[in-house]
């Protein structure tokens, strides 16, 4: 190799990897794993959830005995909180994500309100209600999209290149509101309506867990992962005063 | 670095490194329009005197005239346009973007810009696209805008069906009036008040006034509206009724508006549009 050239791939190294900000990334070198549970709570008084007021979808209003609330903040008997997503932000982020996630509109409801998903990993929208919805994840960092799902045809299949917290809206149906977290790692999990979440198959190591609710933000947590092990992770939601 | 030896093959090949580093990093400073070229350049300067107004010096839509003016203007930073040839989330084409620009919105602020030389506008087009990185991953293809069938009554019905079955009615109201059940409720997507189109204001409406433009419309969707792309619903024939059926919620009076009018008057027994015929 010249004299001259060590410099200039040096440089076009350093500009390459300033271009490019990809989190850390590695395969585990160890086949045993660990897992991470834990149980998302709320002190003090919750937000009032409000009815649902569905009388200009009858086909829906139909489907509901009695008015559905609305999401935002999902606090469940025993204080715990659904819908708040747990996810790594820092350590191995893991193999890359291959099963299909489902996003279902049924009863003019986003099932689930809140559908965790990494970067690139498919996702498939259906409706399976009597009424047409259009879909409108309104991204920023990603594309923002728009597209009528008329009763009776084929799933949309999508995917997202960027991690980004994404609303998604019908304008159809104004009550109708969810959430797809693109994440940059297969390494998340829902908090379920005991307030539970569960991460499974983690390489051995430190981690840091995020956990993100769409009114109250984000908490971290440090955690370590041990071979054949569950670590206890346990996050806490605070009431605003307004 | 052998600072006391350069010599001129490693300052070419260091200069394309860098070269290539800069290019990569900054969106497209050049537009196409037709047999034009536009430059980012020159178009900084022509929007500094006829766009900053309104769409802000940032391009994010917050120029001094943007709090009295509903709808507002263009936030370009975002990088989401209404007026395209293009699927929805895609960007526009070059072309695309001189269109809206020489025809103006109808109804809103943004006038035509046909006094303007059209290399003014295409050197605009070049600078708006310096406002978001985004356009460095380029606009999307161009969607297939096939030949139009013929407007005749029967296609008018297979159109009206369709307003009927895509629950266009919704929003825009059975007469396309803008006034359906969820018209009232209706955000754009920076959480701001919009209408649906009322067909009954003219045969003009803010992406143009042909029967192609119309297809596009519902063909590739509005984006940052509620309007949605029926791209993945209609095939490019049902397309054509639906525009045919639209063009008659228009006062317009062309002889398929009158054979429309004729039709309708001698069938009194077509069910109307609405939740009841579902």
């Amino acid at each position: 190799m010249q004299k001259r050239t060590f410099p200039i791939l040096a440089i076009a190294l350093l500009v390459s990897s300033a271009a490019s900000t990809k989190a850390g990334r590695f395969t585990a070198v160890s086949a045993a794993t660990g897992n991470v549970e834990g149980v998302i709570s709320f002190t003090g008084t919750p937000p009032k959830m409000k009815p649902i007021d569905m009388a200009k979808e009858p086909t829906c209003a139909k489907q509901h005995a009695t008015p559905v609330m609305t999401e935002a903040v999902g606090v469940r008997p025993g204080n715990t909180l659904e819908d708040v997503v747990v996810y790594v932000s820092a350590g191995d982020m893991g193999p890359p994500a291959t099963k299909t996630v489902i996003y279902d509109q049924k009863g003019c409801q986003y099932i689930p309100h809140v559908a965790a998903l990494e970067v690139n990993e498919p996702m498939e929208i259906q409706n399976h209600d009597q009424t047409s919805h259009n879909i409108h994840p309104m991204a920023k960092a990603n594309p923002e999209w728009n597209k009528s799902q008329p009763p009776g045809s084929p799933p949309l299949k999508v995917t997202y290149e960027k991690a980004e917290f994404i609303p998604v809206k019908c304008n159809v149906h104004p009550w109708m509101h969810g959430y797809f977290a693109v994440l940059g790692t297969s390494h998340y999990s829902v908090s379920d309506d005991d307030g539970k979440f569960s991460l499974k198959g983690l390489a051995p190591g430190k981690y840091t867990l995020t956990a993100w609710q769409e009114k109250f933000g984000t908490q971290t947590a440090e955690v370590t992962v041990t071979s054949g092990g569950t670590a206890k992770a346990n996050f806490t939601f605070k009431a605003t005063p307004y | 670095m052998i600072l006391g030896t350069l010599d001129k093959k490693f300052l070419c090949n260091l200069s394309v490194v860098l070269c290539f580093a800069a290019a990569s990093a900054l969106p497209a400073q050049e537009s196409h329009v037709g047999t034009l070229t536009g430059h980012a350049a020159s178009g900084k300067k022509e929007y500094r005197r006829y766009c900053v107004g309104c769409h802000g010096q940032d391009g994010d839509g917050l120029g001094e005239n943007a709090q009295w003016i509903d709808p507002k203007p263009r936030d370009f930073t975002a990088a989401v346009f209404k007026c395209r040839s293009t699927p929805t989330g895609t960007l526009p084409t070059d072309d695309d973007l001189e269109h809206s620009i020489h025809r103006g919105f109808v109804t809103t602020n943004m006038p035509s810009w046909l006094p303007l030389t059209g290399q003014t506008r295409a050197d605009l087009v070049a600078y708006i696209k310096t406002f978001s990185p985004r356009w460095s991953q380029g606009h999307g293809a161009p969607i297939d805008v096939p030949a139009e069938t013929p407007a005749t009554v029967e296609s008018m019905l297979r159109g009206r069906a369709l307003f009927q079955k895509m629950e266009c009615w919704k929003c825009h109201g059975p007469a396309g009036h803008g006034d359906g059940p969820s018209a009232s409720t209706l955000t754009d997507s920076k959480d701001n008040p919009i209408r649906p189109y009322n067909f009954a204001t003219g045969t003009r409406f803010k992406c143009g006034e042909t029967n192609q433009d119309l297809y596009r419309v519902f063909m590739t969707g509005l984006d940052g509206t509620p309007m949605p792309s029926f791209a993945d619903n209609l095939k490019p024939v049902e397309a054509w009724d639906l525009v045919h059926f639209l063009r008659t919620l228009q006062p317009a009076k062309t002889p398929e508006a009158l054979a429309w009018k004729t039709w309708v008057k001698s069938h009194p027994t077509l069910a109307p549009i609405g939740p009841e015929a579902q």
